[in-house]
């Protein structure tokens, strides 16, 4: 097991180098950080910015410049409102992994749990229903479903919370907290909750039909138990990859949600950095999530690797 | 519908009491019927058997004739779309509509079931080890120490060497013939009675099958147990069966002992397979006999005679086409589900078959 | 990009064991059995069957025949504006009512689907084109152009695709063209690996089969193997995903536009209507409700009606 995580962390630090690389030259050729200068009077003005930030140095070369400064925490400054990247990320991070965190965690319990029933009581009418209401998840963009929610939970009854994650300057994880997150989690995860419990329903079909759960039964197991033990561990190694794939839908969720329910996370920065073309913020948050979904994927496959005794033996 | 040597036991002995004298296993009008978009699928048609104490009997068929589907309805393993009707009765106490907690102690502890595919059958994610412990604990409180102890044991039995350490290994670390292995030494972990060995040595090699019918022989010498060993392959029958049960399309057609069938088969669907045996002392340039034409679908079965579009000796339109033959006793101890079973002429030795020795005498 | 209608595709068969139910060829004459039925006879039966794949094509193609003659069917000219009116609830006169400067919402939404519409079949069809092409030629030849693919598309997994498309759309925004054709070229640009993916799947099993080897032997040049001989066998696949991107293309065209790098007023798409609504909580809720169920509706008939494709062509499949 140890030489099989070792060798996935290893494999995913080159993906990251070119990863990064070509998001940051992708960013650079969209934005330029010298555009508000362009209507300068002085032409010189725009050239001489370019060169104190290093624009004229060959990509590559701005990359590794880049990469220096990020390794030892400096990402540059936003070139809206001059503060450090570095801090405007580390601010927001704390939200959003709070909401991708218990996201991905509810999305699989409530998953995994619809799927196992719909598997086990194939055609029941409650399969039926959650069939249905998963195909209206998946068809349903996720943004419509944060506006009815609010609509219905916190206009109409006010029974929960739409701005933020809590009230006034309150950090702590109390009752107001709860009710400041479930909607955006909802939002976040009504899609990704549909097409996972689909996806858990046919693979937990699949392993029911399997062999060795023929085996189980004819060995005297009890139902019960040949559905968790042997059907469901089976069943939740193709999930897990399922899971793993859609953590970049999870960021690119963030930022819908977060815009929607106001909350100061990745998300909402991201959001900003767009409509003003903050460049160094775009491009920071680019390869910081590209990072983090390569690091979840990386946990994903070590959760693989212990389900799986073929991959973490082979 | 069958008046074989069967006498059907007129007051049934109460469940569990030790005194039950008919047979351990009688399966008495099985039949197994699946609903599908083209209409229903005839897969079992009314079969009927004894199983003695400490007797094998094999089961043969062509893929599709019902064979694994018989064994399945036995220890109520069908899907629930799947319908069964007739009486399965353990030392007379009855299977068939039993519930799936009801059956669970029958499982594994009373019957037990051998399947092919060894790589498929055992659960990739445990230990062969924890898969076997597994099947003694649902029957049997033990201790932790007495459970490693078992498995080994078992593992010992069925002829795996460095018992020890193999229980800590998954199954796709196992050689095929080991996984087969491991698979029986599940199936005994609880010495039952009756052991259903469904195609147990299909997916091996020659030489491992060998090996693997030797254990299983070993093995109900050391407990007594009675098995049904169902199989396409002929030669595996001849090695180790007492009588040879032989399906087509779902139906009985032949039951006899392994002598009666081999040298005096009372069914052309019998004779076909026999003389389709490969010859051990034949001349080379002999072709094999063979079966011309292919299974029928379990949606359209046949009219009258299941085989009789296949069949040389048929006489068409009637009997054969038209008249569905019924399984009568033709000699003691020999049913046969022919309209011509005692007019068919005798096997010469030219088309006889060489028996023990025909390892790929197989029909599938 | 994922559509997310694609997976859950493997539902085994009710039958679960086998139990040689599968129509077998027989040489018995005079016997009843199922007439053989032709490749499309089987998937027009297995089509048919699936009764919401059907009601979901017909509806589809109302909504389509419906936005696309907008001119003829709506009851107000678009962009009729009406001050003294304002706001008002569903009425006779207005059946989805009208938004804060009179207009009426059906109208709008009709003319906003013109766009939603253009945009995910546009899309569907380009990226279509394009991953079918790029994954045939990746599955065929193998190796660098292989490689390339499959490295190209992993790189698209460590990045949220709705990031990429908003500087994607901003990247094109000085260019010439119009924004209705860069959101089409950008959401193609995306939705075409994981096509091309799925055919480079299917076309690397089918290059080993022997009708192909036949082909290669007598003599036909890669370019006629891949399009006479290859790809009409994989044309299930590519029409089911086809029909699945469209459905992705429509919502990922809404959420863009709704926060606002989409479809840019006055031009109107069902999803900047959407963000147009935003905020109209406990009064003209109709704003908010209309144009989301458009997208509900669309993305559902083109989901059943993918389904039904699959069904249709994947003989496996069973309900």
């Amino acid at each position: 097991m140890l030489t099989y995580a070792a060798r996935r962390v290893l494999y995913s630090i080159p993906v990251i180098l070119v990863a990064s690389f070509l998001l940051f030259a992708a960013v650079r050729a969209t934005f330029d950080p010298t555009a508000r200068l362009a209507q300068s009077r002085d032409p010189q003005v725009q050239q001489r910015e370019r060169e104190r930030l290093g624009l004229t140095d060959p990509i590559l070369v701005q990359y590794g410049d880049w990469l220096k400064g990020a390794v030892h925490g400096d990402l540059g400054q936003s070139s809206a409102s001059r503060e450090d990247v570095s801090a405007m990320i580390s601010r927001s991070m704390g939200n959003t992994l709070q909401l991708i965190v218990i996201g991905a965690l509810v999305s699989a319990v409530i998953a995994i749990g619809i799927g196992v029933y719909s598997a086990v009581r194939q055609y029941s009418a409650l399969d039926y229903v959650f069939t249905g209401l998963s195909y209206i998840g998946v068809a349903m963009p996720p943004f419509w479903f944060g506006l009815l929610a609010i609509e219905f939970f916190v206009v109409q009854h006010r029974w929960l919370l739409s701005v933020g994650l809590h009230t006034g300057d309150s950090t702590s994880f109390d009752l107001d907290y709860v009710k400041h997150l479930v909607l955006p989690v909802a939002t976040l995860c009504v899609q990704i909750i549909a097409s996972w419990s689909r996806y858990e329903r046919a693979s937990m079909l699949d392993a029911l039909s399997a062999d060795y759960v023929r085996t189980a039964r004819a060995k005297g197991v009890p139902r019960r138990k040949v559905i968790l033990k042997h059907a469901l561990r089976n069943a939740l190694i193709p999930f897990v990859t399922v899971v793993a794939l859609d953590f970049g839908a999870l960021f690119g969720g963030l930022i819908i949600t977060e815009n929607i329910f106001a909350i100061g996370g990745m998300g909402r920065l991201f959001y900003n950095a767009i409509l003003v073309g903050d460049v160094y913020v775009v491009q920071a948050w680019m390869i910081i999530v590209a990072v983090f979904i390569i690091m979840f994927n990386l946990l994903a496959d070590l959760i693989y690797g212990v389900l799986d005794p073929r991959i973490r033996l082979s | 519908m069958e008046e074989g040597p069967v006498s059907i036991e007129l007051e049934p002995a109460a469940p569990g009491s030790g005194k039950w004298t008919g047979a351990l296993l009688e399966v008495r009008d099985l039949s197994v019927t699946f609903q599908s978009d083209d209409g229903p699928v005839h897969a079992v048609s009314s079969i009927s058997f004894d199983l003695e104490d400490n007797e094998t009997l094999g089961i043969v068929g062509e893929s599709g004739s019902g064979k694994s589907v018989t064994s399945m309805a036995i220890l109520g393993l069908l899907p629930r779309q799947a319908m069964v009707t007739g009486s399965v009765k353990l030392r007379g106490r009855e299977l068939v509509g039993l519930s799936d907690r009801a059956m669970q102690p029958v499982r594994g502890k009373s019957v037990a079931m051998v399947f092919q595919d060894a790589l498929t059958a055992l659960n990739p994610v445990y230990t062969v080890g924890n898969q076997i412990g597994e099947a003694i604990k649902v029957h049997d409180d033990v201790s932790d120490q007495e459970l490693r102890d078992r498995v080994r044991n078992l593992l010992e039995i069925v002829g795996i060497p460095n018992p020890a350490e193999r229980a800590d290994q998954y199954p796709h670390e196992y050689s095929g013939g080991m996984r087969q292995r491991a698979m029986i030494a599940m199936s005994i972990a609880n010495e039952p009675e009756v052991l259903i060995a469904d195609e147990p040595t299909t997916a091996l090699d020659v030489t491992i099958q060998a090996q693997v019918l030797e254990v299983l022989e070993r093995i109900q010498d050391r407990t007594k147990s009675s098995i049904i060993l169902i199989t396409h392959d002929l030669g595996v029958v001849a090695g180790v069966a007492d009588r040879v049960l032989v399906m087509y399309a779902g139906r009985q057609v032949e039951l006899a002992t392994v002598d009666e069938l081999f040298y005096n088969p009372r069914h052309p669907y019998a004779r076909g397979l026999l003389a389709s045996l490969p010859r051990v002392d034949g001349r080379r340039d002999a072709r094999l006999n063979r079966i011309i034409g292919q299974p029928p679908s379990l949606i359209a079965i046949p009219s009258g005679c299941a085989f009789h579009p296949r069949c040389n000796d048929a006489k068409l339109p009637s009997p054969c086409q038209t008249d569905r033959p019924e399984l009568r006793e033709i000699a003691v101890g020999h049913l046969s589900a022919c309209h011509f079973a005692e007019d068919l002429p005798k096997l010469s030795t030219s088309d006889l078959a060489a028996d023990e020795s025909s390892e790929d005498g197989s029909v599938g | 990009m994922r559509t997310e209608g694609n997976i859950g595709g493997v539902e085994p068969s009710p039958l679960g064991s086998p139990v040689g139910a599968e129509p077998m060829s027989t040489l018995s004459i005079a016997e009843p059995e199922p007439v053989p039925r032709s490749q499309w006879q089987l998937f027009r039966r297995r089509f048919l069957r699936h009764r919401l794949a059907v009601a979901g094509g017909l509806v589809l193609i109302l909504l389509i025949v419906v936005c696309f003659g907008a001119k003829y069917f709506a009851f107000y000219d678009k962009n009729q504006q009406n001050l003294l009116l304002g706001p008002t609830s569903p009425s006779k006169e207005h059946w989805m009512g009208t938004d804060e400067i009179g207009r009426d919402t059906m109208t709008e939404i009709l003319y906003a689907g013109q766009i939603s519409l253009k945009i995910g079949l546009a899309v569907a069809l380009v990226s279509t084109v394009v991953g079918t092409v790029i994954g045939a030629m990746a599955g065929y030849f193998g190796r660098f152009m292989d490689q390339l693919l499959m490295r190209f598309t992993d790189l698209f997994l460590v990045v949220p695709a709705i990031a990429v498309l908003a500087i994607a759309i901003k990247f094109f925004h000085d260019t010439p063209f119009d924004q209705t054709t860069v959101i089409i070229f950008v959401l193609a640009g995306l939705g075409w690996m994981y096509i091309a993916r799925v055919v480079r799947g299917q076309v690397l099993s089918l290059k080993e089969k022997e009708f192909v080897e036949a082909a290669r032997a007598s003599g036909a040049s890669s370019a006629r193997i891949i399009f006479r001989h290859i790809l009409p066998n994989c044309i299930g696949p590519i029409l089911v995903n086809a029909t699945l991107s469209i459905a992705a293309a429509i919502v990922t065209e809404s959420t863009l536009s709704f926060l606002g790098f989409g479809v840019q007023p006055p031009a109107t798409s069902w999803g900047n209507m959407l963000s147009a609504a935003e905020g109209n909580y406990n009064q003209n809720t109709h704003l908010l409700y209309f144009p989301g169920i458009m997208i509900l509706l669309t993305v559902l008939c083109v989901n059943f009606f993918g389904d039904g494709l699959r069904d249709g062509f994947d003989p496996q499949a069973k309900h």
